[in-house]
């Protein structure tokens, strides 16, 4: 009984301090020494060591998801002077997302997993790897820029932390996928691409909320691939 | 036989070091590193880091395996998706025990990257990491 409570779910651990307390609220003189044991060991915490990376967690509900990007949304609108700033905040905060989702989608595929060398591997990298993992669909589609070496852009025809939010018309240069573009900049950097990634909108009829990723690579980046090459 | 394991982050800061021997042939787990060598390991394994540098845009593995020699040791390297750098000095070549080794210290650096009050390239110094670390150190070298 001890050494299942040590393990992962949490829901047990819930459970047997329930079980303890009921069972001393119907016999109290005659605690089983197993039942003693368990109400003082209980606390034992659950680390995030003890916790299974591979884990696959249910597809999370979009509604919940929606309404916690909105609460990051207007708080990032608090205190803030331009639609610039609000998009670093969102970006900001986004790369904290990216760091942690670089290295937890590689683990995930542990089996064969491998560090990213080349813009283009590291770009579809993002494009399928990185996007099914976080958003459950590979993005729409990657291009390279015609007139800019150093720019390639990620398309998403309908992003998900969009789909919920109407921009009002005087903030109409808001793209509050700034949240993603910041997740893509942090992937780039972790794997020492550093870039710039800024998201537009870009609407058609179609696709009303269809955004661009635009990817542009720090000079550093450009040098090394041509010497690579 | 006595090992020395270091974690080295994306700015080549330190973000956990350790120090080691092997339970095997009748080791108690402590190291057996001469008082000198304690003082070398980090500089061995800091000096190592240069090799790592060239080497990485050369392959796209992770494990690196042996990289370096200083006298009678060895370096072994594995590098992350995320630039993170696990270095190991030892003294006899076992790449696949010790690519065993790195790929479970992945597994609990992660687990460290995945709390939210843990950012990328700060020391690591919470214990049961400590603990988890020396646990997998016993099981494989």
């Amino acid at each position: 009984m001890l050494q299942n409570r040590s393990s992962y779910p949490p829901q047990q651990s819930a459970i047997a301090p329930s079980q303890a307390s009921s069972s001393e609220k119907s016999i109290p003189t005659s605690l089983t020494p197993s039942a003693i044991r368990g109400s003082i060991t209980t606390p034992r915490k659950v680390t995030i060591y003890d916790r299974n990376l591979n884990r696959r967690a249910p597809e999370l509900s979009l509604a919940s998801f929606a309404f916690l990007f909105s609460e990051l949304v207007q708080y990032s609108q608090k205190n803030v002077k331009g639609i610039q700033e609000m998009e670093t905040k969102l970006s900001d905060y986004g790369y904290h997302v990216g760091q942690r989702v670089l290295e937890l989608t590689v683990i995930r595929e542990i089996k064969n997993a491998k560090r990213e060398t080349r813009v283009l591997g590291l770009l579809q990298f993002i494009n399928t790897g990185i996007w099914k993992s976080v958003f459950g669909k590979p993005a729409d589609a990657l291009e390279k820029s015609k007139d800019q070496e150093d720019e390639y852009m990620i398309i998403d025809n309908d992003p998900i932390v969009n789909k919920y939010i109407s921009v009002p018309k005087e903030m109409s240069q808001l793209n509050c996928a700034a949240f993603q573009a910041g997740i893509v900049e942090a992937v780039m950097d972790g794997c020492q691409f550093p870039a710039r990634v800024t998201a537009h909108s870009v609407p058609t009829d179609l696709f009303p909320l269809k955004t661009v990723f635009l990817v542009k690579l720090d000079p550093v980046v450009v040098e090394r691939e041509r010497y690579m090459r | 036989m006595s090992f020395y394991l270091a974690i080295i982050g994306t700015k080549d800061n330190a973000v956990y070091d350790l120090e080691f021997g092997t339970y095997r042939q009748g080791g108690d787990g402590t190291s057996k590193f001469s008082a000198d060598m304690k003082q070398l390991c980090p500089f061995i394994v800091h000096s190592s880091l240069d090799i790592v540098e060239e080497m990485q845009w050369n392959t796209n593995v992770m494990h690196l395996k042996v990289i370096d020699k200083f006298y009678n040791y060895l370096i072994s390297a594995y590098m992350t998706a995320g630039n993170m750098k696990f270095l190991l000095l030892h003294e006899t070549r076992a790449d696949d025990v010790i690519r065993q080794f790195f790929v479970d210290l992945y597994d609990l650096y992660v687990k460290t990257l995945m709390s939210p009050f843990y950012a990328v390239d700060q020391t690591i110094t919470s214990p049961v990491f400590d603990q988890r670390v020396k646990m997998l150190a016993k099981k494989y070298l």
